[in-house]
């Protein structure tokens, strides 16, 4: 059901934990369905420093999450943005197709983070 | 690396004894139960005795036996062919919230053509009200279908009592007993029942053959037509090596019940004990003790999710299965969950193990030597853990 890749991320995830201060903070899905993803950055100029992820969820749910947080370590922030849920499974070798709507919000919650860090940005302004 | 199964209320494998007997019947006597020759012949005295021995197990008469492909057919063929038989009497079904889905979709099939469907309550327990029940009846109420035991949470019925009530009000009353047969007692008498479904692959027989038993006198209409088999009820060429591994899995299950429940019983009060004493946060889903099958285990853990739970144990050998909306297949999880009330984040967190014959204190051991790292480790990534690790100091 599962390729060997989102095996591998499900059980040596990568990224797992919190970041004390968080530059950005973002969650995504609720305990309802069965998914909650929470990503956390730290950012330095436009650069994403560090990143890492808690999530509740299925195996696909905590192996994008885990994917997510390694595709973005290093990257500007505008690159991160450009990163889609699509582009996350497709860096798995893809998911099952009833994995594509409800387990595949990764990307959102980092968009969502980033979302926080620009709003924390300008209060401070 | 061990592998522990503890599925088989999924499904169990074929017992040494019955794949035996099948193959003969694959390969030397493989006639046509219903040719006139010898070939015929032999296939057709065994076709009979294996009647006998699943109307033995159930306390029915092997007359009243109706082969079919299985638990879901037998549910069908009861549901759909008491329907029809009775359309003109009345349009009223009565079922359950915890139904199977072969019970369920065939009868919410019935009420997008034309028939009217309740379907009650259960408690928290997963048992159902015989007083809701009483007060659903109508006077065109035809037909209830009630299972004997919950295939998830292994809660046992009061099938004797809802069977009386039906008797009384002269209602056609069906029992799925599918979980129930071979690990407690099931008499279509003791239980006041006119239709009771049945299956072999659950029982240490093979898949693809279960039966339906229709007591003496009641009609049913037929759902496949052709050369008539089965008294006409199911028309088809019979599926003689797979009915006659159901005749023997019925006969062992008869020999060796008292002794199974026994077993498994001790095992399961091991495994729940054991989860309880090694996890926190765990609620235990289903009766405790009698009215729950000897069998079934259902916990749910809450802030971790069923499926991730279910591959971790995969990787440990260790075979389970679960209610999150994962492995239902659809957004929701188990309805047999949320009808007992459980609010969706801890049905998500569902883990079933359903014991069988050969499993060993070796295998709980290991169970709970594993499945408390394998929570630590989903904890720790799990967001709703933290808040309520917080919460919890505060």
């Amino acid at each position: 059901m599962y390729t060997e890749k989102v095996m591998d991320h499900f059980t040596n995830p990568r990224n797992v934990g919190e970041l004390e201060n968080p530059d950005g903070v973002g969650e995504v899905g609720n305990a309802k369905c069965g998914d909650i993803m929470r990503i956390y950055l730290d950012i330095e100029g436009d650069i994403i420093k560090d990143v890492k992820f808690k999530t509740f969820g299925c195996g696909a749910a905590v192996a994008t999450s885990s994917m997510v947080t390694e595709m973005v370590k290093g990257k500007t922030i505008e690159e991160a943005m450009e990163i889609s849920n699509a582009a996350v499974a497709e860096a798995l070798g893809g998911l099952p197709p009833a994995k594509m709507h409800c387990s595949n919000l990764a990307a959102d919650a980092l968009h969502e983070a980033i979302k926080n860090y620009h709003d924390k940005q300008h209060k401070k302004e | 690396m061990r592998r522990v199964y503890l599925d088989h209320s999924a499904t169990t494998p074929v017992d040494p004894e019955v794949a035996a007997i099948m193959m003969t019947y694959y390969t030397e006597k493989y006639g046509n139960p219903s040719s006139v020759h010898g070939f015929g012949r032999e296939a057709k005295q065994a076709l009979e005795q294996a009647r006998n021995q699943v109307a033995e197990l159930i306390g029915a008469a092997s007359g009243e036996i109706t082969f079919t492909s299985g638990g879901t057919e037998a549910d069908n063929l009861a549901i759909l062919g008491t329907a029809e038989a009775l359309r003109k009497k009345g349009k009223h079904i009565i079922t359950s919230c915890i139904e199977h889905h072969a019970v369920l979709e065939t009868c919410e099939y019935l009420e997008k053509n034309g028939f009217d469907l309740t379907v009650i309550p259960v408690d928290e327990e997963g048992i159902i009200s015989v007083d809701a029940l009483r007060k659903a009846i109508r006077p065109d109420t035809i037909l209830i279908t009630i299972m004997h035991a919950n295939n998830e949470v292994g809660s046992i019925q009061p099938i004797s009592e809802i069977g009386k009530l039906a008797k009384e009000q002269g209602i056609v009353f069906h029992v799925d007993a599918v979980q129930s047969l071979g690990k407690i007692p099931v008499n279509v008498e003791e239980l006041n029942v006119d239709l009771l479904t049945v299956s072999g692959h659950k029982i240490y027989g093979p898949k693809g053959v279960g039966a339906l038993y229709v007591r003496k006198g009641l009609r049913i209409v037929p759902l496949v037509h052709g050369g008539g088999q089965e008294k006409k009820r199911r028309s088809g060429t019979e599926n003689t090596p797979g009915i006659i591994g159901f005749g023997k899995a019925c006969e062992l299950a008869g020999q060796r019940m008292a002794d199974d429940a026994e077993h498994q019983r001790k095992l399961r009060d091991k495994l729940i004990n054991g989860i309880l004493e090694r996890i926190d946060f765990v609620k235990v889903n289903g009766p405790l003790g009698e009215k729950r099958l000897p069998n079934n285990v259902n916990v749910s853990i809450r802030y971790v999710e069923g499926e991730s739970l279910l591959l971790s144990l995969d990787m440990l050998g260790i075979a389970a299965s679960s209610g999150s909306a994962c492995t239902s297949g659809s957004l929701d999880p188990s309805h047999v969950l949320l009808g007992m009330g459980l609010i969706h984040e801890i049905a998500h967190g569902s883990l079933r193990f359903s014991l069988g014959r050969q499993n060993t204190e070796e295998d709980i051991d290991y169970v709970l030597e594993q499945l408390p790292k394998i929570v630590e480790r989903l904890r720790m990534m799990s967001p709703l853990y933290d808040q309520a690790i917080h919460s919890k100091q505060a």
